[in-house]
C-alpha cells in the first residue's frame, strides 16, 4: 500500500517535470526577461504611488562632492595614500605609548618577578629558562607590540568602513583589479591586511568566485602588516636615515617606509596579474558596486565590535603560536653540540646562502625560527647576532630576547654583526616579501582547505623575496661594490 | 507598568521595546522562525543584532554578512528564532547568496519573512519584495534608514504602501533602535494571524507566460493540495531551478504543503550551501 502511493507521487512528480519542460519551450528563452519586467513594472508602480520626494536641491550636496574628490580620476589615489598614511601614521606613534608601557610591565617588571618565583619555588634552571626566558617571553613580546596597534588600527579601520569610505577605495582600485584578473573587492581584504594578514585572509569571505578569494589569499601577504612595521621603521630609522642630514632623517626615513608599503601594493597587483596568467586562469568576474551613502559612523559600537571580533581574535591565535616559537628559540640556543649552539651551527649553515642574497645566516635563521608572528623578528635577530658574536655588555644571556631602549645600541650590535646598508635594504624588502606567519597560513589553511593553497601561499612570497634580495645585491655590488 | 523597568536594557533609551528579551545566539526551543532577507546594505544585520542582541559585526557596505547568522529572542513569552540571511537584489539568479535566501524561504518555511528595504531606494528594492512575497505569505516590510531618507526629504507613505503590498509596514531606523518595538508587534501579529497577509502578486504580461503558468499551477494544486505557494512553484520551474526540480522528483513538495519540517528544510538549505 505504502509502496504503491509512493510509485504514484512518483509519477505525478515526473509528469509535472514533463509538462514544465514542455511549457519552458513554449514560453521561449526571453521569459526571464519577461517575468523581471512585470516586477519591474509592478514595483515602480507601488513605488511612484508611495514615495514623494521633494525634488528641491539642497544647496550643498555633500555626498555628491565628497564622491566627486574621492573617486575622481586626479585626486581619488593620492587621497586614497595620504589616508592610509595618516591611519598609519595615528597607529604607528598613538601606539608608541601603551605599548611602552605594556613591555614595561610584561618584560622588565613581571618577568624577573617570574623567574625569581620559577627559582623559589625549585624549578630546575633549565625548565625556568624554557618556561619564563623562552616562551613567556615571545608571549608577550607579542602581546605588547602587537595589541596597541592592532587596537587602534581596526576600530581606524572599521570606522572608515562605516563611513563609507572603503567602498570608494574598492571603487577606485577596481579597474586596476581587474586589468590583473582579480576581483575589485581584494581592494578591501588588502586594506585589511595592513591591520593583520590573518584578518585579511578572512576577510576575502566577501569574495564569491572561488579563483578571485584564493589570489586574494595568496596576494594578502603582500600588505605589510602590523607585526611587520616595527621592523621597517627601525631599520629605516637607522640606517637610510643615517644617509642624510639629520634635519631629513625623519622625513627620508618615513618616506622609505611607506615607498615599501607602497611596494607591496605593486607587488600585490603584479603577483595577482602572474596568478590570473598562470596556476588560477581566468576572467575576472564582474562585480556591481554600489557605492553605499555616507553616514555619520558609529563610534562606540564599532570600537566594541572590532575589539572582539578582530583585535583579541587575531591577538590570541598569535599568542597561542608564539608560545611554543619562544620555546624553541631557547632550545636552540640553550642546547649545545660539539662546542656551539644549536643556533650557532644553523647560524654558519645558512650564512653563505645569506650573504648572497644581502643578507646573513642570523636573519635567516631568526625568519626560520620566527615564523609564529613577525613581531618577534627583530627581537630574535639581536639576541642571535649578540650570542654568536658574543659582544660583551650587550644582551640579556643565552635564548633571551630583548630590545634596547636607544637607537645607538642597535647601531652598535648590528655593526659588530657586520651588517651594511644592503643588509638593511634587504631585511626590509624580505620582510615584506616573504612568507606569512604560521598564524596567518593556519588562517589560509582554515578558509582554503587546501594544503596545496597555502603551500603555494608560504612558497611563492618566500621563492620571490630571495629572488627579489639576490638581483638587489648583485646590483649593490655592481655600483658600490 | 511593571515592563518599563524591568531591567536596565530595557529602561536604556536604545530599547523602547517592552516584552522583549533578547536572547543572543541561543535559539534553543524556538516556537517561531523568523528569516530577515533584503537588499544589501539596508541594515539586516542592525535590525539582527537588535532584536537578538547579538553584536554581528555591521558594516556600510554592501554583502557584510557572509555566513548566515542564527540568534533568539523571546517576545511576550513566545521564543522565536532569528535568520539572518545574505543580502541579495534579487532571487531569480544562479548566484549562491540568492540560492540560500530563496530556498531557505521556500524550503525552511520561516513562520515569518521580515524583509528589510531602503526607504531611499524603494523602487529598487521593491524587485526583491514582490518575488519574497510570491514565495511566502506571511511577510513583514520593515522599512529601514527613514532618518537617512527624510535627511534628502523623501517620504514614503507606509499605509498606502502596506495597502499595495498587502502586508505590514513598519517605518524604522534600526541603528538608533526607532520602530523595533512596532516590528516586533508586528511579526507577532503576523504570526498569531492577527493580520492576515494579502501579498501582492506579480502581474504577468505576456500571455504565453502567464497561460503556461497557470497550466504548471493548476497541476501542482491537483497534486499537492495544500501547498501554499503553487505559483512560485510554477515559475521556479519554468526557469529550470534544480533544487525545486529535485524537491518535486523526490516528493518533497508534498511535506511542504502539510507539516511544515523546519528543520528538514534548514538541512536542505544547509546541503544546497555547502
Amino acid at each position: 500500500m505504502k509502496k504503491g502511493e509512493d510509485e504514484n507521487s512518483e509519477s505525478i512528480g515526473e509528469s509535472i517535470l514533463e509538462l514544465a519542460s514542455s511549457l519552458r519551450w513554449k514560453v521561449g528563452p526571453d521569459y526571464h526577461d519577461q517575468l523581471m519586467e512585470s516586477i519591474y513594472r509592478d514595483a515602480a508602480r507601488m513605488a511612484d504611488r508611495a514615495v514623494t520626494a521633494v525634488d528641491e536641491k539642497p544647496r550643498v550636496d555633500w555626498d555628491r562632492l565628497l564622491d566627486r574628490a574621492i573617486t575622481s580620476r586626479i585626486f581619488g589615489f593620492p587621497i586614497m595614500t595620504i589616508a592610509l598614511a595618516i591611519v598609519l601614521w595615528i597607529t604607528i606613534s598613538g601606539a608608541n605609548v601603551p605599548s611602552a608601557l605594556l613591555s614595561r610591565l610584561l618584560l622588565d617588571k613581571l618577568h624577573p618577578l617570574l623567574r625569581n618565583a620559577g627559582a623559589a619555588v625549585g624549578l630546575p634552571v633549565w625548565l625556568n629558562g624554557l618556561t619564563f626566558d623562552g616562551m613567556y617571553l615571545a608571549m608577550a613580546w607579542v602581546v605588547s607590540v602587537m595589541l596597541p596597534p592592532m587596537a587602534i588600527f581596526f576600530p581606524l579601520f572599521t570606522l572608515m568602513e562605516d563611513f563609507g569610505f572603503l567602498p570608494r577605495v574598492a571603487f577606485n582600485l577596481d579597474p586596476i583589479f581587474k586589468k590583473v584578473g582579480a576581483h575589485g573587492k581584494q581592494a578591501l581584504s588588502m586594506s585589511m591586511g595592513f591591520g593583520c594578514n590573518a584578518a585579511g585572509v578572512i576577510s576575502a569571505r566577501i569574495i564569491d568566485s572561488p579563483r578571485e578569494k584564493l589570489i586574494a589569499i595568496i596576494t594578502n601577504n603582500f600588505a605589510l602588516c602590523n607585526g611587520r612595521w616595527p621592523t621597517q621603521i627601525l631599520i629605516a630609522t637607522l640606517f637610510i636615515g643615517a644617509l642624510v642630514p639629520p634635519a631629513l632623517a625623519g622625513l627620508i626615513s618615513s618616506m622609505a617606509v611607506v615607498g615599501i608599503a607602497l611596494l607591496g601594493v605593486v607587488l600585490t597587483f603584479v603577483t595577482s596579474w602572474f596568478l590570473s596568467r598562470t596556476i588560477l586562469k581566468g576572467e575576472a568576474s564582474t562585480f556591481s558596486l554600489e557605492l553605499p551613502p555616507y553616514r555619520p559612523p558609529q563610534i562606540l559600537r564599532t570600537l566594541y565590535t572590532s575589539l572582539i571580533d578582530r583585535t583579541v581574535f587575531v591577538l590570541w591565535r598569535a599568542v597561542v603560536f608564539a608560545i611554543p616559537a619562544g620555546a624553541v628559540i631557547w632550545l636552540l640556543a640553550n642546547i649545545s653540540a660539539s662546542g656551539l649552539t644549536i643556533a650557532e651551527h644553523l647560524i654558519r649553515q645558512l650564512n653563505p646562502f645569506g650573504l648572497l642574497i644581502g643578507l646573513n645566516g642570523v636573519i635567516l635563521l631568526a625568519y626560520i625560527i620566527a615564523i609564529p608572528a613577525n613581531e618577534i623578528v627583530i627581537p630574535t635577530i639581536l639576541m642571535l647576532t649578540v650570542m654568536s658574536k658574543t659582544i660583551a655588555g650587550f644582551g640579556e644571556g643565552a635564548g633571551v630576547m630583548f630590545e634596547f631602549e636607544q637607537l645607538s645600541s642597535y647601531r652598535t650590535v648590528f655593526s659588530a654583526g657586520g651588517w651594511t646598508l644592503l643588509t638593511a635594504i634587504n631585511l626590509m624588502l624580505f620582510s615584506l616579501v616573504h612568507n606569512p606567519c604560521s598564524t596567518t597560513l593556519y588562517t589560509i589553511y582554515k578558509e582554503t582547505r587546501s594544503v596545496k593553497w597555502t603551500l603555494v601561499s608560504a612558497l611563492l612570497p618566500v621563492v620571490m623575496g630571495i629572488l627579489i634580495c639576490f638581483f638587489i645585491a648583485r646590483l649593490y655590488f655592481l655600483l658600490i661594490g | 507598568m511593571k515592563t518599563h523597568q524591568r531591567n536596565e536594557c530595557d529602561s536604556c533609551s536604545h530599547s523602547r521595546s517592552p516584552h522583549l528579551t533578547r536572547l543572543g545566539i541561543n535559539s534553543d526551543r524556538f516556537e517561531f522562525t523568523v528569516a530577515l532577507a533584503g537588499n544589501p546594505n539596508t541594515g539586516k544585520s542592525t535590525v539582527f543584532n537588535r532584536l537578538t542582541g547579538l553584536r554581528q559585526h555591521t558594516g556600510n557596505w554592501p554583502g557584510k554578512t557572509v555566513t548566515r547568522a542564527e540568534g533568539g529572542f523571546i517576545y511576550r513569552d513566545k521564543r522565536y528564532k532569528l535568520i539572518d540571511l545574505p543580502g541579495t537584489y534579487s532571487l531569480l539568479s544562479n548566484t549562491a547568496d540568492e540560492e540560500i535566501a530563496r530556498n531557505f524561504i521556500l524550503f525552511g518555511q520561516p513562520d515569518v519573512t521580515v524583509i528589510v528595504v531602503d526607504a531611499m531606494r524603494l523602487e529598487r528594492n521593491l524587485n526583491l519584495v514582490l518575488q519574497i512575497l510570491e514565495i511566502t505569505e506571511k511577510s513583514v516590510l520593515c522599512l529601514n534608514l527613514v532618518d537617512e531618507a527624510s535627511r534628502h526629504r523623501i517620504t514614503v507613505n507606509e499605509t498606502k504602501l502596506a495597502a499595495d503590498l498587502g502586508v505590514p509596514v513598519v517605518p524604522a531606523t534600526a541603528r538608533k533602535g526607532v520602530g523595533m518595538a512596532e516590528l516586533l508587534k508586528a511579526i507577532h501579529d503576523v504570526v498569531h494571524g492577527l493580520y492576515p497577509c494579502r501579498p501582492h502578486r506579480i502581474r504577468i504580461e505576456s500571455e504565453t507566460v502567464r497561460s503556461a503558468v497557470e497550466m504548471l499551477v493548476e497541476k501542482l494544486r491537483a497534486a499537492y493540495p495544500g501547498l501554499p505557494n503553487t505559483r512560485w512553484i510554477a515559475l521556479r520551474l519554468l526557469e529550470g531551478d534544480v533544487s525545486v526540480i529535485e524537491a518535486v522528483r523526490n516528493n518533497e513538495l508534498a511535506s511542504l504543503g502539510h507539516d511544515p519540517m523546519v528543520e528538514k528544510g534548514i538541512d536542505a538549505v544547509r546541503a544546497v550551501a555547502k
